[in-house]
């Protein structure tokens, strides 16, 4: 019996054939392909859900802005004020994903998911759904491997650079991949795992790459945060039951053909859109010139 | 389909996989070719990296893995400061030159009496690294694979010296290629292997008539 897949629809098809949930079908097939041990697994896993919780400290921790000084101390205003309009679980999870953020601006050490510019998204939400919920360590397994497994089949599938299919490659990546974590660690069903990530990234589609001076600053660090919230939208949406009229690979198929449409100037040259605004050149030019 | 630690991870030192991930590995790979800490090594930086190099701390990441550093160390934040500390020498220089691939280095290592090495390599994406010319010979080593790096003298036997050496010892070779200058000038042999190679083959190697240097890579995490 292999659970090696290719597509949302082979873990679909393994988990429902064995009864079992999507993440375990994603565990399976990373024993399998690796010829590792379940428990080497299971502890990488830990080690990197711990690496995220670090991350999540240092950028609310240290308020010191960045080379650049784009970016720092936004996560720690956000943590210092109550939410007018979004809850507690929604509110932490935008603050944790751009103190992440922030913390990959400043070189701490974080683990990119899937890539370093998107990495706030998932560990936000992670850590929030934890939080409030008071998650056991199995809990936090099983929204890693459903996250894991969307990676997988986008990477796979489509594309996760932004240079090569924009934002939405990126960002819209790694909320499908966070939304399918929220679910995954509330116990949904598999369908509810692959609804959300489905609604998440039919939502994020065009979703253009223009960093302002080349880095991973403006817009990423807030839109780490923003991102996170659609993700939690999504996994609201499909854990009551709404359903998406496109299947999941096909949203993702859609992606990958959105991406490689886009013109050059809006996947990751900074030759377009935000950082070709006034103010974004501004920012280049006088950044060109700091020592 | 990949392992699920590609996917989520690396764990690396932010902000960029290719310009702080990659410079890292591009620097600690140059270092373990040079063999020992260089007294002074220049860098010149071309495509993206001379561009925003400062601003994604690809400096301070190339000066880390000069140092020894992993990518996911936490001192590559302050690596600057730590080779002022130490007394290391290292220039940067920015490169209008189209150098093929848009993140690209080339380290210029000097050493004690007289050393010298020129390595240059490219940071691919989400931290893959492949350096593409040693001392003026091109090569492709990417810290993905087991690999031996063998530079000799372009004449009869030398290749089939090193693989009789590796076929005793049971190590299973998965690709080869050989790079010259010119016909019985210097060559560097490319030998991916499926396992480990101890010291023991590595001093045998060394020993064949011909080869001037040996360096064996372990995949890097």
């Amino acid at each position: 019996m292999s659970y090696l897949y290719d597509t949302i629809e082979d873990i679909v098809r393994l988990a429902d054939r064995e009864s079992i949930s999507f993440s375990e079908v994603v565990l399976r097939a990373e024993i399998e392909s690796t010829g590792s041990t379940k428990e080497d697994v299971l502890d990488e896993i830990r080690r990197r859900i711990q690496i995220f919780k670090e991350s999540v400290r240092d950028g609310i921790e240290d308020t010191r802005k960045s080379k650049s000084g784009m970016s720092g101390g936004q996560a720690k205003q956000l943590d210092e004020r109550k939410p007018v309009f979004l809850s507690d679980l929604t509110y932490r999870a935008l603050r944790y994903a751009i103190s992440v953020n922030e913390a990959n601006a400043k070189m701490f050490r974080i683990v990119a998911c899937p890539t370093a510019g998107a990495c706030g998204i998932l560990p936000g939400v992670m850590q929030a759904v934890g939080e409030v919920y008071n998650c056991d360590d199995q809990a936090y397994i099983n929204g890693f491997l459903a996250a894991a497994g969307v990676g997988n089949v986008v990477t796979n599938q489509a594309c996760v650079a932004g240079a090569v299919g924009g934002c939405q490659a990126e960002v819209g990546t790694a909320a499908a991949m966070a939304a399918a974590c929220a679910v995954a660690m509330m116990g949904g069903t598999t369908d509810e795992v692959v609804t959300a990530m489905t609604l998440c990234m039919k939502n994020v589609l065009g979703l253009v790459c223009d960093p302002v001076a080349g880095l991973v600053e403006v817009p990423c660090v807030k839109r780490n945060g923003i991102y996170a919230v659609h993700a939690l939208a999504a996994a609201e949406m499909a854990m009551a039951g709404l359903r998406s009229r496109i299947p999941a690979d096909e949203v993702i198929g859609a992606m990958d053909s959105i991406g490689r449409a886009l013109p050059e100037a809006l996947r990751e040259t900074s030759e377009g859109g935000l950082a070709r605004t006034k103010t974004g050149m501004d920012i280049t030019n006088r950044l060109a010139h700091q020592k | 389909m990949s392992s699920i630690f590609d996917i989520i991870g690396p764990v690396m030192i932010g902000p960029s996989s290719s310009h702080t991930a990659g410079a890292a590995r591009l620097g600690k790979m140059a270092l373990s070719m040079f063999h020992e800490r260089p007294d002074s090594v220049t860098m010149t930086l071309y495509g993206s990296f001379a561009k925003t190099y400062r601003g994604h701390g690809t400096n301070r990441a190339l000066v880390a893995g000069l140092l020894g550093m992993d990518a996911d160390d936490a001192r590559i934040r302050d690596s600057l400061e730590i080779a002022e500390q130490e007394n290391f020498q290292y220039t940067f220089i920015e490169s209008e030159v189209d150098a093929g691939h848009p993140n690209t280095v080339r380290f210029n290592m000097y050493g004690k009496d007289g050393k010298h090495m020129s390595v240059t390599g490219s940071s691919l994406g989400g931290g893959r690294v492949a350096v593409t010319n040693i001392d003026g010979i091109d090569v492709e080593i990417t810290g993905e694979e087991h690999q031996i790096i063998v530079f000799h003298t372009d004449q009869p036997g030398v290749i089939a010296g090193v693989t009789h050496i590796l076929g005793l010892e049971g190590i299973n070779i998965s690709s080869m290629r050989v790079f010259r200058k010119r016909k019985g000038s210097e060559a560097v042999m490319l030998i991916s292997t499926d396992s480990d190679v101890d010291a023991v083959a590595l001093q045998q190697i060394k020993e064949v008539a011909g080869i001037s240097s040996v360096m064996y890579f372990e995949p890097l995490e």
